[in-house]
C-alpha cells in the first residue's frame, strides 16, 4: 500500500491500542448527569431550564450563548437538581447543570429506529437545511477541540471549499473509539459524509485512515465503492502512514491533498479543505436524519493497568468514575487520569468530571509510566526541530517564553504551535518544552488580541 | 607634493560642506526637550521597575513634567522612592507634594500544607503560571497560592520569599516598594497592594476563594466561606461579601479587629499588632490607639 503522510516532522509513539477488538458496549445510565455549559470553543451556553424542571432525553437544557457557541441537550430524563459549579476538564469549577436521572424517556421527535435513512429519500435536504439542523442539534467537533460544526460548514466569503476530508486518523495512542465507530457504523458515516458534502456544496470527499487500521480501510473502501461508485461524488479512502500528529487538521490536509495551510489566522478552508472528524460525520447523520441532538458519543476507556478496558457508547454527562468502575475500577497505586489520549489529553484531578462532547477517551496511565524524568540542559541536538510538524524551533520558543521575550516569540511564530507535544516527547534531555511554549503562546495570543482590539 | 595638497583640499571641502549641512539640520530639525525632564529623571531611583505604571523612570519623568505644566502631578507617585523622592521632585517642579499613603504587597492566602491537603501531584514545569494553566493544582483550591514563587522571581527588591515551612510567600515590609511586579506575576491575583497601615498594622482577608462555603471548606481549613459574620460585625461598614468572598476595604477599616475575632474560619489576619485581637465580647475599641 502506497501510504501518504504529512511532510514536516512528526513522531511515532508506541500505539497501545488495547481496545481495538473490543466491541462497543452501551454504558449504563448514570444516577446523576452533569452538563458543563462550556463544552465547545466559543461562548458558554445559556441555561434554559430551572431547578425542578422535568427533562426528557433530547430536551434542550442550554441554548447557544453567541454566534460561536452550541446548544446543549440533556442525555437523560429526569429532574434538574441544580444549576451550580463543578470541576470540568479544565480542572476548575465551572457552571454546570446537574440532572437527577429518572427512567429513560426520550423526546418523541427523535427517530430511535435502526433504519438507514438515505439522502435520496429526503429531497427536502438543501445545504441550508442541513447546516441549520446541524446547528440546532448542537453538533461540535468530536475529535477533541470542539469547534461548532455549522461554522466550519459555512466558510467565510473569502474562501471556497473544494473538498471534505473525514478525519479518521486516530493517531493518538490508546484511543480506539473512532475505529470502533467505523467498524460498527460505516454506512451512517458515509451518509454523514454525503450530507457534509451537500452542505459544503462540494462533490469531492476523502477519508484519511492510518494503516494501523487495515480492517477499517478495507471496509470503508468497499462501502465507498458501493455507495458512491457511479454517482456524482468522488470519494476516496486515503491510507496514511502512521505518524503523530496526523490527526491535526493542518497535517491531515497536507497528507491528503498536499496543500499547506498558512500560519494563523488561516484555517484549512483557506486552501479548500473542510476537515471533519469521523465521529462528527456520524453525529451529523444522526442530527439530520434521525433528529437526534448530540448527547451521546463513542468513548474509549483504557489503560494498561485497567482490568477490562473497553469502548463505550456513553451518554454525555456521565461521570468518568462510572465508566472506570465499569472497567474494573481505578487500578491500585498512583495513577494519572487523562481526558483524551496520552499525547494531547488533559490531566484531571477528579474522577467526577463528566464525559463531554469532545471526550474521545478516558486514559489511565500508571505512576511509573506517567512520571517525568528530571530535565537536563539543552544540548542543541535539534531533535525537537526535526519533530515539530509545524516547522517551528521548539527549543527556541521554549527559551523565549522562559525569558518572556514576547516580541521575538511572536516573530518566531509561536502562535502556529498546535501543542501536539512532539518536541517534548522527542527531547532526550526531558526538557519541559511544551509547558513553556504553551504559556508563551497564550501570552502572545493575548497581546495580539489586545492589539487588534485597540485598532 | 601635489597629491597631498589635493587630498587636503578635497577632504577640507567635504568637511566644510558636511559641517554646514549638519549645522542647518541641527537648527531646522531641533526637538526641544524640557531640561526639567532630565533633572527629574536624575532624582528618580533609576530602577526602571515599572511600579509607577510607566515603562521606566524616563517615562515617569516625562509624565511628571507634563503634569506639572498642566497644573497637577496628582496620581503620579514613585513607589520605590516614596515620599522622599516625590518631595524632591515636587520641589523641583514647584508643585505640592503628591503624597500617597505607603502601600505594601499583601499575600492573601494562608493555605499552608497543614491547612490545605494535597489531592494530586503535579510533575510538569514548576512555575505558578504553568500549574495555573493546567487546573486547580495539587490541592482542591482553584484560587489559592501555587507556591512556585513566580512572585519571588518577579521581585527586583528581594522583598518576597517563600517560607519553606508553609510554602506560601511572605513579604518583607521594609524592603517592599509596592511596585506591583508580584501582583502582575501571580496568575491567580492573590497578591494585593494594600495600605501599609499605622506602624504596619493592617487587617485583611487572607483568602481569595470564591467557591461556595461547603466547597471552599473542603478544600482548605482556613478559607473564607462567605458566611458574612464579619460583614455584620464590622461597625464601620468596611467589609463586603461578594461571590462568597469577604473583602475589607482598607480605606474604611479602622483596625478594631472585631472581624478577626468573629471569623469562624480564621481567614482574617491581623499583622503587626502588639496584642491579640479582642476577645469575643468586645471590650474597649482599639480605634484610638490605632489612629495614633
Amino acid at each position: 500500500m502506497n501510504a501518504r503522510s504529512f511532510r514536516i516532522g512528526g513522531i511515532h509513539p508506541e500505539e497501545n491500542k488495547l481496545t481495538n477488538d473490543i466491541v462497543t458496549k452501551v454504558a449504563a445510565l448514570p444516577k446523576q448527569a452533569i452538563f458543563p455549559l462550556s463544552q465547545h470553543i466559543g461562548a458558554p451556553a445559556k441555561p434554559v431550564v430551572q431547578k425542578g424542571d422535568k427533562v426528557k432525553v433530547g430536551t434542550m437544557i442550554a441554548e447557544a450563548g453567541g454566534f460561536v457557541s452550541a446548544p446543549i441537550y440533556s442525555s437523560v430524563s429526569g429532574t434538574v437538581f441544580k444549576i451550580d459549579t463543578a470541576i470540568d476538564a479544565t480542572g476548575y469549577r465551572k457552571p454546570v447543570i446537574i440532572i437527577n436521572v429518572e427512567g429513560d424517556e426520550w423526546e418523541e421527535t427523535i427517530d430511535r429506529s435502526d433504519k438507514l435513512e438515505t439522502v435520496e429519500a429526503h429531497p427536502e435536504l438543501t445545504p441550508e437545511e442541513i447546516v441549520n439542523r446541524v446547528k440546532e442539534a448542537g453538533v461540535t467537533g468530536m475529535g477533541g477541540a470542539g469547534f461548532p460544526t455549522f461554522i466550519k460548514l459555512t466558510p467565510p466569503p473569502t474562501a471556497k471549499a473544494e473538498c471534505v476530508i473525514i478525519n479518521a486518523v486516530e493517531c493518538e495512542p490508546y484511543i480506539t473509539a473512532d475505529f470502533r465507530l467505523m467498524m460498527e457504523k460505516a454506512d451512517e458515516i458515509l451518509i454523514g459524509l454525503e450530507l457534509l458534502m451537500i452542505a459544503a456544496k462540494v462533490t469531492t470527499g476523502y477519508i484519511g485512515i492510518e494503516t494501523n487500521k487495515p480492517a477499517a480501510i478495507e471496509l470503508l473502501t468497499k462501502k465507498c465503492a458501493e455507495k458512491f461508485g457511479g454517482s456524482k461524488y468522488s470519494v476516496e479512502v486515503v491510507p496514511l502512514k502512521q505518524r503523530y500528529p496526523q490527526g491535526g487538521e493542518k497535517q491531515l490536509v497536507d497528507a491528503v491533498i498536499r496543500r499547506q495551510v498558512p500560519a494563523p489566522p488561516a484555517i484549512p478552508v483557506n486552501v479548500g479543505a473542510i476537515v471533519q472528524n469521523v465521529g462528527t460525520a456520524f453525529a451529523v447523520y444522526e442530527a439530520v436524519m434521525k433528529h437526534k441532538p448530540l448527547f451521546e458519543r463513542y468513548t474509549t476507556v483504557t489503560g494498561k493497568k485497567l482490568q477490562n478496558p473497553g469502548n463505550f457508547l456513553v451518554r454525555m454527562g456521565t461521570p468518568m468514575k462510572d465508566l472506570i468502575d465499569a472497567c474494573g475500577g481505578m487500578p491500585d497505586g498512583d495513577n494519572k487520569l487523562l481526558a483524551g489520549g496520552p499525547m494531547m489529553g488533559k490531566a484531571l484531578t477528579s474522577t467526577e468530571v463528566p464525559i463531554c462532547k469532545g471526550t474521545n477517551s478516558v486514559t489511565i496511565i500508571s505512576d511509573d509510566e506517567a512520571r517525568r524524568k528530571e530535565p537536563e540542559p539543552c544540548i542543541r541536538c535539534a531533535k525537537c526541530v526535526g519533530a515539530c510538524p509545524m516547522g517551528l524551533e521548539p527549543y527556541l520558543l521554549a527559551k523565549l517564553s522562559e525569558v518572556k521575550n514576547w516580541e521575538r516569540a511572536e516573530r518566531e511564530d509561536i502562535v502556529s504551535c498546535i501543542e501536539c507535544g512532539s518536541c517534548q516527547f522527542t527531547c532526550p534531555a526531558h526538557r519541559p518544552l511544551l509547558d513553556n511554549i504553551r504559556l508563551g503562546k497564550a501570552k502572545v495570543m493575548g497581546i495580539i488580541r489586545s492589539r487588534a482590539a485597540k485598532k | 607634493m601635489n597629491f597631498i595638497l589635493i587630498a587636503v583640499i578635497v577632504l577640507g571641502a567635504i568637511g566644510l560642506i558636511a559641517a554646514v549641512v549638519l549645522f542647518v539640520a541641527s537648527k531646522k530639525f531641533a526637538v526641544y526637550e524640557d531640561p526639567r525632564i532630565a533633572q527629574v529623571n536624575e532624582l528618580l531611583p533609576g530602577a526602571n521597575c515599572g511600579g509607577c505604571g510607566f515603562a521606566g523612570c524616563g517615562g515617569m519623568a516625562d509624565a511628571l513634567v507634563k503634569g506639572a505644566d498642566a497644573g497637577s502631578i496628582e496620581g503620579l507617585s514613585c513607589p520605590v522612592g516614596g515620599t522622599d523622592v516625590m518631595g524632591k521632585v515636587a520641589d523641583l517642579l514647584g508643585m505640592a507634594i503628591a503624597n500617597g499613603e505607603p502601600k505594601v504587597a499583601v499575600v492573601r492566602c494562608n493555605g499552608t500544607c497543614e491547612h490545605r491537603p494535597h489531592i494530586a501531584e503535579y510533575a510538569g514545569l514548576r512555575t505558578c503560571a504553568a500549574i495555573h494553566a493546567c487546573g486547580a493544582g495539587e490541592t482542591a483550591c482553584g484560587f489559592g497560592c501555587l507556591g512556585c514563587g513566580d512572585c519571588v522571581a518577579a521581585c527586583q527588591f528581594n522583598a518576597i520569599h517563600l517560607n519553606p515551612e508553609t510554602g506560601i510567600p511572605e513579604v518583607d515590609d521594609d524592603k517592599c516598594t509596592s511596585c506591583g511586579a508580584c501582583v502582575k506575576a501571580c496568575p491567580r491575583g492573590i497578591i494585593e497592594l494594600r495600605k501599609k497601615g499605622p506602624k504596619g498594622r493592617r487587617v485583611f482577608v487572607s483568602c481569595v476563594n470564591k467557591d461556595k462555603g461547603p466547597v471552599a471548606m473542603k478544600a482548605c481549613a482556613v478559607s473564607c466561606i462567605g458566611c458574612g459574620k464579619c460583614e455584620k460585625e464590622c461597625p464601620f461598614g468596611a467589609i463586603a461579601v461578594e461571590n462568597n468572598l469577604a473583602y475589607i476595604d482598607p480605606e474604611k477599616c479602622r483596625l478594631c479587629r472585631k472581624c478577626v475575632t468573629v471569623c469562624p474560619k480564621k481567614a482574617i489576619r491581623d499583622v503587626n499588632f502588639p496584642t491579640p485581637p479582642p476577645a469575643p465580647k468586645p471590650k474597649e475599641p482599639k480605634v484610638e490607639e490605632a489612629k495614633a
